[in-house]
Order: structure tokens, then C-alpha cells, then sequence
């Protein structure tokens, strides 16, 4: 039967950060058995089984199966850059909606400890020197580093600089200032991969990577796994008091890719498909940004948090160096703004992250977040988006643990 | 021994034996060399110029080959030349990237028109003191050096106007 409503009924991350003696399939392991525990089920009860790892082998899903359990369920493996989670966790909920199971198993894991700068091509070592055009642009070198960059940092450091073009107002301070924000909120987040505050001081002299981005205005690359465990409104009312009252109610679940653009074809554009996602997600919850008591959003890098404001609709269109100015992302604030720490301090192990940062908002809605729980939290909203592109949004409602 | 070298001189080989020269092989001289631009949508003659595949339904341009319109899903495309001046609209300034990429460089957006180009910002001081947005630029041409045959490989960029 089709399910009308899905929930989240277990979820957890790993500690992100280095993980040397863990492979991914020992950590989306430990992410999947603690989802499990989390949520008072086990194996036995998953239809499905949705797995995600971008950088890794493939056949993730069957590997954490043979980990944890073989019980002949479908298995789909996603890949969506750094949507991937964001997909493995829809690609349940999907299912659950469409009545083929109600209840599932969704598991995002990556290994980048060390991983370096990601997008960049570098150079390729030839036998003979001599001009030959390749590829789709019949280039004769590699591009990256001759017309433009195909690093994040750089890529992402043009989206928040044609924001600033386009509204004015953003400066390196200003980017400096969104990180110095998240690295205080990963001071109270022990699973988070940093958790020392920096002074603007310390992030403006650091060393810089592609202005206006130092090193720790960009996300850091790090080992992590996430799982959820997901189940229909109908099956939920089967089970335990203790299991109804943590569940969390998917409101919205959303995921767009980027619709055609002139300057798309060239910048990459994370701010359109954000946007689509946003009102699609906003009319599937019945919810606007106005109702929203925390949000976790894809800040890859500082440059990248003060578009997504606007893109979520925080703020008015234009509005973003405002919004941030009047403090309300701050923890303290009037709708705090990846209180976790975001990707530039907690980390960014790509196919994690669309499940992690749905487990931090859960953690508030289930008032479990101890020191830096947003009181009364309510509804929130995570955001992930990937290149080039994939965006994943999804509204969570508490079911009344306040 | 590469087939540039040996220019048309080769048998089409079609009757699935190996390939020989046949008539005069005459290698490519340095005189001669041709100038090879960085990529298929640059274009060093008459003057050097971008150019992009226009689809002739709707308008939209890309710099590869498209089987249908992203836009408007339309199949025919005409090559159009993209005017060589324009505002830059964004720009990041790498100092930290992959091996063997010279760095400082600027990487930039440039509205060149209504078509918005990717390219390195050139001949300007690598700082934001320099690099402004909004800036009028324009297209140059940078040279790559020259490969064994002696041919040139030609880069472009924006340099202020």
C-alpha cells in the first residue's frame, strides 16, 4: 500500500575525521548497526537497502550487506556527487511511498582523509611532446589552470564573488566571518572532524587557496558515515511508544538537477536548481522559511553559505550579506544556520554528508543535541547539493518530544 | 614515427594492411609550423576570436558538441564568433592547485555579449587590488611554446582594456 507519510525512525553518524584503521565498509557498518539501534529494528525488518559512496568502489550496498546482513532485499547503489546521500535516503523514502516496503535502510560513507584538492586535473604526462586535441574541447593541454579552474575552492570562491557582483556587499571579511561563525558552533559538536573556534584573525591570515577561500573557509575533507532507517506513517503506529515518540516525520524530499542556464554551461550554477528545490520542498511540507527553527545547509565553502541563504529563501532575494549581518545564522539567532559546525569545521565526507546533516537537525528535533540544542526546535531544514548538479532538500518535523 | 609528420602521404589502409608512406613524405618544417590553438573554439584567423555552437531554434551557445538543445531540445546548431571584449562578472584568485599548474592565476567569468566565457584573466597583477569586478576586459592570446614538430600551442585569456 502507498504510505501517505514516512519517517525517520533511527539515524546516526560516525565521528567524522581520520579513520586510518577503518575501511568504508567497517564505517558505513557502524553507521548502519548504530541507525539500527537507533531506530529498535534490525535487518530482519529492511526492504530495501539504498547505499551511496562517490569515491570509492562500487557495489558499496552488497558489501555492508555482507557486514551486516544478507537477507536478499534490493539493493540500489547511488552516485550523485555531493548529493549522494541526499539520493540514497530519497531512493528509500521512495520506495516507502510507493508501497513496495515500509520500512529501509539508507547509508552514505566516504573515505577523503587526505584526499587533497578535488576537481582539479593537473597535468597529464604524454611519451612525446607534441599538440594533439582531445576531448569533447579538442584541447591540446589540460584546461584547468589555462581557462579557469576546475578546483572547488576556485569554482566555488566565483559563485559567492558573482553574488557579491550581482548585490554588492560581500567581502573577504564578510566570507571570513560565515566560517568564523561555523567553527565557534563546532566548538559543542563532539563528533564534528575540528571543533576549535578560529578568530577572524586566524581565518583571514591562513593560507589562502582560491580567493576569497583559505584553507579554513573550505570544507574539510575527511572519513565519515551516515545511516538512516526509514518507515511508513502506517507501520510506525505498530510500534513502540518509545520508537513513535523519537520518529521524525519527513515533511519534504526533494531533488532537483540544474534546468538550463546560459552561465551554467561554463560556472557551474548552485543557486537555481537550490532555489527549485526550495519552493518544491516549501509546498510539498505545507511549510515556508518563516516556520523554520534550524537549517543545515551546504556550506563547501564560506562563499558557498551566504548564496544559500537566498537560494532557501532565509532571506529576501539580494538579501544575504543582510541576513547574515543581523546575526540570525548564529546559533543564537533567529534561525540558526548549521549549528553542527557545517562542512568547513564537522567535515565533508561526500556521500555522508546528505545523512549527516539530516541527523543533526533529527538531534534537535528529538531535543537529544545536549549543550548546543536549539531549544524548542520543531522543523528543520538540510540541504545538500553536488556538482554539476544535484540538490537534495528535506523538511523534518519532530513528532512532539518537546 | 606520428602521423603528423607524415602528413597525407599515408595509404587509407583500408585493405587491413599496415600502413606505408606512399609518394613524397616531406616533413614539417619549422618555417612552415602551424600555430595550434588550446582549444577547438578558439579561432587564431583572421584575428583571434572564440567561437560557439549556436542553437538555431532558441539561441542558446555552447563551446562543445550537443546533440540536442539543453534549452529547447532543437538538433541544428550554427557556428557563431563571440564579440572579443566584455565585463568580468566573477573571478577567484588560485594559489593552491593541482601539480603542474603554475599558480598565481586569476580564473574568471566574462560576459562577452550575452554568452558568458570561462578564461584566466592575463596580463595584471594577480591580486584584488588589481582584479576588479565589473572590469571591462578583453580577449588576448598567450603562447603555450612549441611542441617536437615545432608547432605553437595558443592560449587566450582577458587582459584589462
Amino acid at each position: 500500500m502507498a504510505a501517505d507519510d514516512v519517517y525517520i525512525l533511527g539515524i546516526k553518524m560516525t565521528k567524522f575525521g581520520k579513520h586510518p584503521d577503518k575501511d568504508i565498509v567497517d564505517l558505513a557498518a557502524e553507521a548502519a548497526m548504530a541507525a539500527l539501534a537507533d531506530g529498535g529494528v534490525t535487518m530482519a525488518d529492511m526492504q530495501i537497502l539504498a547505499a551511496g559512496n562517490l569515491m570509492g568502489r562500487g557495489a558499496i550496498g552488497q558489501a555492508i550487506q555482507k557486514q551486516i546482513g544478507q537477507t536478499g532485499i534490493p539493493v540500489y547503489n547511488v552516485s550523485n556527487a555531493c548529493a549522494t546521500g541526499a539520493t540514497a535516503l530519497r531512493t528509500v523514502i521512495m520506495s516507502i511511498k510507493a508501497g513496495e516496503s515500509d520500512m529501509g535502510l539508507a547509508v552514505g560513507v566516504e573515505k577523503l582523509a587526505g584526499a587533497g584538492l578535488l576537481g582539479a586535473g593537473g597535468v597529464t604526462k604524454k611519451d612525446k611532446n607534441e599538440w594533439t586535441p582531445e576531448g569533447r574541447y579538442g584541447a591540446i593541454a589540460p584546461i584547468d589552470g589555462r581557462i579557469g579552474t576546475d578546483a572547488m575552492p576556485g569554482t566555488f570562491a566565483q559563485v559567492g564573488m558573482e553574488y557579491g557582483h550581482k548585490y554588492g556587499g560581500a567581502s573577504f571579511e564578510l566570507f571570513a566571518r560565515i566560517s568564523e561563525k561555523n567553527h565557534g558552533h563546532s566548538t559543542l559538536n563532539p563528533l564534528a572532524a575540528y571543533t576549535k573556534a578560529m578568530s577572524l584573525d586566524q581565518i583571514m591570515s591562513d593560507v589562502m587557496i582560491a580567493y576569497p577561500n583559505t584553507r579554513s573557509m573550505c570544507s574539510a575533507n575527511c572519513d565519515g558515515a551516515a545511516a538512516a532507517v526509514l518507515v511508513s506513517g502506517e507501520k510506525l503506529k505498530t510500534l513502540s511508544d518509545e520508537q513513535r515518540r523519537r520518529a521524525v516525520k519527513v515533511r519534504a524530499s526533494i531533488l532537483t538537477s540544474d534546468p538550463w542556464q546560459e552561465a551554467c554551461q561554463v560556472l557551474p550554477d548552485v543557486n537555481t536548481l537550490t532555489k527549485l528545490a526550495a519552493a518544491r520542498a516549501y509546498e510539498q511540507a505545507g511549510v515556508g522559511p518563516e516556520d523554520l527553527d534550524l537549517v543545515e545547509l551546504h556550506d563547501c565553502f564560506a562563499t558557498a553559505e551566504l548564496v544559500h541563504y537566498d537560494n532557501l529563501g532565509l532571506c529576501d532575494e539580494g538579501g544575504a550579506v543582510d541576513f547574515f549581518e543581523s546575526g540570525a545564522p548564529f546559533r543564537t539567532g533567529k534561525l540558526p544556520v548549521n549549528v553542527s559546525g557545517g562542512l568547513q569545521s564537522k567535515g565533508h565526507p561526500i556521500a555522508a554528508t546528505g545523512i549527516a546533516n539530516v541527523w543533526e537537525v533529527c538531534h534537535h528535533l528529538r531535543n537529544e543535541a545536549g549543550d548546543r540544542q536549539i531549544e524548542g526546535a520543531r522543523i528543520g531544514l538540510a540541504h545538500v547539493i553536488g556538482l554539476a548538479s544535484a540538490c537534495g532538500i528535506h523538511i523534518l518535523e519532530s513528532s512532539g518530544a518537546h | 614515427m606520428p602521423s603528423r609528420w607524415l602528413g597525407d602521404g599515408l595509404s587509407d589502409c583500408g585493405n587491413g594492411n599496415a600502413c606505408t608512406p606512399i609518394g613524397n613524405v616531406t616533413p614539417v618544417s619549422t618555417e612552415t609550423a602551424a600555430r595550434i590553438p588550446l582549444v577547438s573554439y578558439l579561432r587564431l584567423e583572421p584575428t583571434p576570436h572564440l567561437v560557439a555552437n549556436e542553437c538555431t531554434s532558441c539561441g542558446a551557445r555552447y563551446f562543445d558538441r550537443r546533440n540536442a538543445c539543453a534549452s529547447c531540445f532543437a538538433t541544428e546548431f550554427r557556428s557563431v564568433d563571440l564579440p572579443t571584449e566584455g565585463e568580468l562578472v566573477s573571478f577567484t584568485i588560485v594559489t593552491y592547485a593541482a601539480p603542474g599548474v603554475p599558480v598565481p592565476f586569476v580564473a574568471g567569468v566574462v560576459k562577452c555579449g550575452a554568452t558568458s566565457v570561462r578564461g584566466n584573466i592575463v596580463k595584471i597583477a594577480a591580486d584584488p587590488e588589481h582584479v576588479k569586478l565589473g572590469m571591462r576586459v578583453r580577449l588576448t592570446t598567450t603562447s603555450l611554446g612549441t611542441d617536437d614538430n615545432g608547432a605553437e600551442g595558443i592560449g587566450f585569456g582577458f587582459e584589462p582594456v
